[in-house]
């Protein structure tokens, strides 16, 4: 566990930069995260993260198969909004855990 | 001393060559865990892993359930190898492998596939077992890309970190 000053805010961050606690995140912490990644985040990202963040607070498991389900994209689409690791680094900008997921 | 250096995995290329749920199963999730990874994965099938792109078979994969020594009963008694050979008992197997996966939201194989394609990997038919089994291109599911050489499929095999993984 370390901190780290995301947008101009402390937080607590694992070894990997994932948060420690979800509910320390706000939407400038992902903006200012997905620029490590080049990504510029649109609306259509934030539906994802919001999606995912209400998934992972339900206490369910994420994969990418449910979030192309969701009806805010398909898996392609996913793949395009956040290239190299659709779940992965959506799950990093959401503010939660590494997705503990094989699929 | 020796220094240790690690280069990260940027390709795998996955042959499968057979038709068990598990086995096709495996060669699936490692090649859409990679694109997920933002690895490029090839999936390339041969012998009786065509089942798994063959449109006729791919939704019928079995388990074996003879001869298989780490199948047990529900709770945990060896399965019987005597018992798998009754009509109707790798059916019945095959079906109780396929829910459980379902419940941990592992699509069918057809699915699973599209998945992988649009993820960015590749699939491919081996063209020596097509000929065998007498299987053109067009018995295949459409995510096939080609049925290619086991030598173009090394073609691709290039680059530093790359793997090939036989299952």
């Amino acid at each position: 566990m370390a901190d780290k000053v995301i947008a101009g805010i402390t937080v607590n961050v694992n070894a990997e930069g994932y948060f420690e606690d979800p509910s320390q995140w706000n939407k400038e912490m992902a903006i200012e995260m997905a620029r490590e990644y080049d990504i510029e985040l649109t609306d259509k990202h934030f539906e994802i993260l919001k999606y995912l963040r209400e998934k992972y607070l339900a206490g369910e498991q994420l994969t990418i198969r449910k979030v192309g389900n969701s009806g805010i994209t398909d898996i392609k689409g996913l793949y395009q909004l956040f290239p190299g690791g659709p779940l992965k680094i959506s799950s990093r900008l959401a503010g939660i855990p590494k997705p503990a997921s094989c699929i | 001393m020796a220094t240790k250096e690690e280069y990260p995995l940027k390709k795998v290329c996955i042959i499968c060559a057979k038709g068990t749920i598990e086995d096709v199963y495996a060669a699936l999730i490692m090649a859409n865990g990679a694109v997920m990874e933002g690895i490029e994965a090839k999936l390339f099938f041969t012998f009786f892993g065509l089942d798994a792109i063959t449109i006729k078979q791919m939704n019928k994969l079995h388990t074996g359930t003879v001869g298989n020594p780490a199948l047990r009963m529900p709770g945990g008694l060896p399965f019987p190898t005597l018992l798998g050979m009754l009509p109707g008992v790798e059916a019945g197997v095959s079906f109780m492998m396929k829910s459980q996966m379902e419940k941990l939201d592992v699509p069918p194989v057809k699915e699973f596939l599209e998945m992988i394609v649009a993820g960015g990997g590749e699939i491919y038919a081996c063209k020596m077992a097509a000929d065998m089994f007498k299987i053109e291109k067009e018995d295949l599911t459409e995510e096939v890309i080609d049925i290619i050489t086991v030598g173009q499929f090394y073609e691709m095999a290039g680059g530093q970190g790359t793997q090939i993984i036989f299952i």
